[in-house]
């Protein structure tokens, strides 16, 4: 590796780390034998987090900063003066498999500035998973961004060679993407995510390997006038209608040479906290869009804390709730209790009427639950109605607590 | 009482060992001192405990469990197994389940506790590539563990460097791996110089200080996921500190700058032109189809369509065969003989007519030297439509005839199945090439008189085409589509 690549990898992962997926899970365990390279595990690894808590786990880079579109948002629009690199096929495959022996990534997430044409910029893209995967045996986790502007038949070669394609929807609402991005086009994403989720799904019933980790996307919070309720409702069509696993959430950041369009201001972490929290809530936990946003007040989640206990808070006449026989489904709804705990606490009351402490040893959010629990050596009286029971619950504020 | 010694470290096969005879004998848990590690007794292992007890059967994740718990560093390990072997052999089989009971739950901790350690190894240990001086590339890495991990942990590395010769070092053991056998050894010494001269790890440094957004530091987080104790065998750790003092002078840097103009000329050019990426000829869009990939796996080559554009029919079959596989050039079999045959019988040139394939490459099962045709599923022919309708779009036919089910299908987007319930997917699934009806009509199954009949009906169907009409009288797997731009989606009719 020369100082050129160096630079140019300097370049290219900055300008790439605006992107919030960096998951390497979902593949089907796979490993390249003797003459391959690379295991894929289910799970997926995190090999190292930045000191902004996040995780490393895929060399996470663009083929090329240089960019004919221009989206307000983004660092890499054609407006913008940063400094420019472009990376060789051939380069993306060395890094990735260098990287990969020395046990730092579990493989590769590759996104493109569009040059010269969305085809163009596509074909890139997929040769080097095809490189990756057919020249170098390569069987670790690839992670593809897919570019909604090409031809469909490309799209359809780089599902052959990825785990994983997304395309960024980064606006919720098709008016605000007008603005913001001008070449693109919500409906066109859509059509895109449509096409690549039916092929997914035909893929998987035809036992045949076409993007096996599915798809994702992502949404800017904070860049526009969206509210939560809003970025929700899409969240939820996005899984239903196009069955993609996962719906990232990305504050808006203040990025250097930031467009006039947007506003420079602190990123809202703690929003986008609590909208991986409502997604949850949304996927495993049987709430729908409709009673999250009821925990909050005019389409903006609560902030000072979780969504699932501001909607318990709000809808306190269905607690306590019992312990030893509640089913699942209102015991998922228990702040404190997530559905690991939830599970223990079903399996272990067969053996067993719980109490308080065998609760505690099942889950970590006892403190917060107990106000909405009975157990056999417990009942929160009149904790569960108390005015100040907010105040009780709110910690410190903590980032990234689970619930 | 019983003393059983074990070994340092994560003993299973002693603990097997000594297991199966204290259940032999019936021992309770509390009538057995564990020794781990301490110089052996004197007498080596407890003399009074069989030697060759038979196995103890257990339920499965209880099995799983021990694996992992004998890995701990907790001294206690052994006995706390040993309390639950003896209790889950007294009845109390599904105690896991049991998530309350404390020995359950202080075991669940152990177990974890081994389980993170085991993804902290395979998460955070870095190779080295060694240069040998005759040039083989070797790999070494040092780590250190919490608990006794390292045999478990080579399953994982193994996997996934087989192709590599690599050691790794920590201080209770090593491991070493020659891309054929693994060699587990003894404790190890860290190391010396082993990042001296690697670029690579220079460059996943800088790497590391580039993905980081200084706008969204947040040490805690990271802290909670990569203890501090991990950070002296992390060749980019050491750009942290840096990193998060630098970070808010940074993200204040970036908030006061102003929006600068674009220094850059006006792109509207390439911008425009850039929407003009959709191949423009027939010639083009073939040299696509010739460069990709197959979306189906197996073929030599793809087999893209012939004949001129402009022709008046376009006849659409399955997808290439055997021979067209190898000759790049589609209908020159056995069926495209026939087809040949029927079309003059029916008036058409087979030069007039545009053929081409559903499916550009040839897909198959290999038994001994033959290659057995296999039909496309509807996904694959779907992956493959969008190069049809192009293609269709160039030669703009007045008539597309299809040949079987998979064709339609691609042209349709829906399957069409034949009147008498056969599925009429077309080409090579049917009998012998040599008799007359086994070409485009579906009739495989029927019996000779019928292949007789399903030729002439296809004759027939054909001329038909060559008339100009399409609707009524059609045979079951014969389809015909007329052809316009607009018609070129779902929109089509089939006869
Ligand atoms: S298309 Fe838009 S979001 Fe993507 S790199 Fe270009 S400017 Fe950025």
């Amino acid at each position: 590796m020369d100082d050129a690549l160096l630079d140019k990898l300097e370049i290219l992962a900055d300008a790439a780390k605006y992107d919030a997926s960096c998951a390497s899970s979902g593949a089907k365990r796979r490993t390249g034998g003797p003459d391959g390279i690379g295991s894929t595990t289910g799970a997926g690894i995190c090999h190292a987090y930045t000191p902004d808590g996040r995780c490393v786990s895929l060399l996470k880079i663009l083929l090329t900063n240089y960019c004919l579109f221009d989206c307000a948002y983004c660092i890499n629009r054609r407006s913008s003066n940063v400094r420019r690199a472009r990376f060789s096929v051939d380069e993306v495959v060395r890094l990735t498999l260098g990287f990969y022996k020395r046990n730092c990534i579990e493989g590769l997430f590759l996104s493109s500035g569009i040059i010269r044409s969305p085809d163009h910029t596509m074909e890139q893209l997929m040769l080097v998973a095809r490189t990756l995967r057919r020249d170098h045996g390569f069987a670790g986790y690839i992670h593809l961004k897919t570019i909604p502007e090409a031809s469909p038949w490309l799209i359809e070669q780089a599902g052959l060679w990825a785990d994983r394609l997304s395309i960024n929807l980064e606006l919720a609402s098709d008016r605000s993407l007008k603005e913001f991005a001008p070449e693109k086009d919500g409906t066109a994403i859509k059509a895109v995510m449509g096409q690549v989720g039916e092929r997914i799904t035909e893929a998987k019933e035809e036992k045949r390997r076409f993007s096996p980790a599915g798809q994702s996307t992502q949404m800017i919070v904070g860049a526009d006038a969206s509210t939560d309720l809003s970025v929700l409702e899409t969240s939820d069509t996005l899984y239903r209608r196009y069955g993609l696993r996962r719906v990232y959430y990305s504050a808006f950041s203040p990025i250097p040479e930031a467009s006039s369009a947007l506003p420079a201001k602190p990123p809202p972490l703690q929003r986008e906290n609590r909208l991986y929290q409502a997604d949850w809530l949304l996927r495993y936990y049987g709430f729908t869009v409709e009673e999250i946003a009821a925990g909050g007040e005019g389409g903006m989640l609560d902030l000072g804390i979780d969504p699932k206990l501001a909607w318990a808070l709000k809808n306190r006449e269905r607690f306590p709730v019992d312990v030893n026989s509640a089913d699942r489904e209102m015991l998922l709804r228990v702040p404190g209790l997530g559905a690991r705990a939830v599970d223990k606490i079903v399996e272990a009351r067969r053996h067993t009427t719980l109490r308080l402490e065998d609760v505690a040893r099942l889950s970590s959010g006892l403190k917060r639950a107990r106000a909405f629990l009975i157990a056999a050596d417990h009942h929160p009286g009149g904790l569960t109605d108390r005015a100040d029971l907010r105040q009780r619950l709110v910690a410190p504020p903590k980032q990234l607590s689970l619930f | 009482m019983h003393r059983v010694d074990l070994k340092d470290g994560a003993d299973l096969d002693g603990f097997r060992r000594a297991l199966r005879g204290l259940v032999a004998l019936g021992v309770e848990p509390g009538e057995v001192v564990w020794s781990v590690g301490a110089t052996p007794s004197l007498f080596g292992d407890d003399a009074t405990l069989p030697a060759d007890a038979p196995p103890v059967s257990l339920p499965r994740p209880v099995g799983a469990l021990i694996e992992n718990v004998v890995c701990h560093r907790d001294p206690e390990r052994y006995a706390l197994l040993h309390r639950l072997v003896w209790r889950v052999l007294r009845g109390e089989r599904d105690m896991l389940d049991h998530h309350a009971d404390p020995l359950v739950h202080r075991l669940a901790l152990l177990d974890k506790a081994v389980r993170r350690d085991l993804h902290k190894m395979h998460a955070f240990l870095r190779f080295h590539e060694v240069r040998d001086p005759d040039g083989t590339e070797r790999y070494v890495a040092w780590f250190e563990p919490d608990h006794f991990i390292v045999e478990a942990t080579a399953p994982f590395f193994v996997e996934r460097f087989e192709s590599l010769v690599w050691t790794i070092l920590t201080p209770v053991g090593s491991l070493h791996w020659d891309r054929r056998s693994l060699t587990v050894g003894p404790a190890a010494l860290r190391p010396e110089g082993l990042d001296r001269d690697d670029r690579f790890a220079e460059g996943w440094q800088r790497y590391y200080e580039s993905t980081f957004n200084p706008a969204r530091v947040n040490p805690t987080a990271m802290r909670a996921e990569m203890p501090r104790k991990y950070w002296a065998n992390l060749p980019e750790a050491a750009a942290i500190p840096a990193m998060i003092r630098s970070a808010p002078a940074r993200v204040q840097a970036m908030i006061e700058a102003e929006a600068a103009a674009p220094r850059r000329r006006n792109p509207d050019k390439a911008v425009a032109a850039m929407a003009r990426q959709e191949p423009v000829t027939l010639a083009e869009l073939n040299r696509i189809i010739l460069a990709a990939d197959p979306l189906v796996p197996g073929a030599t080559q793809a087999v893209p369509g012939e004949g001129p554009e402009g022709a008046a029919i376009a006849i659409v079959g399955e997808q290439p065969g055997d021979q067209e596989d190898l000759e790049g050039r589609p209908f020159v079999g056995p069926a495209g003989q026939l087809l040949t045959r029927a079309l003059e019988e029916a008036g058409i040139e087979r030069s007039a007519a545009y053929l081409t394939n559903a499916v550009k490459h040839f897909k198959f099962v290999a038994r001994g030297k033959r290659r057995l045709h296999q039909s496309p599923t509807a996904g694959e022919v779907k992956h493959y439509r969008w190069w049809l309708m192009k293609e269709l779009s160039f030669v703009r036919p007045r008539l597309v005839v299809t040949l079987g089910a998979t064709a339609a299908l691609a042209l349709t987007g829906r399957s069409v199945v034949g009147p008498a319930g056969t599925r009429a997917d077309g080409v090579r699934r049917l009998g012998k090439a040599s008799s007359p009806s086994t070409r485009p009509t579906c009739c495989a199954c029927r019996p000779a008189r019928g292949r007789k009949q399903a030729y002439r009906d296809f004759v027939a169907d054909l001329r038909r085409a060559r008339e100009g009409g399409g609707r009524g009288g059609l045979t079951a797997s014969t389809g015909m589509i007329e052809y316009s731009m607009r018609s070129s989606h779902d929109r089509d009719r089939t006869s």
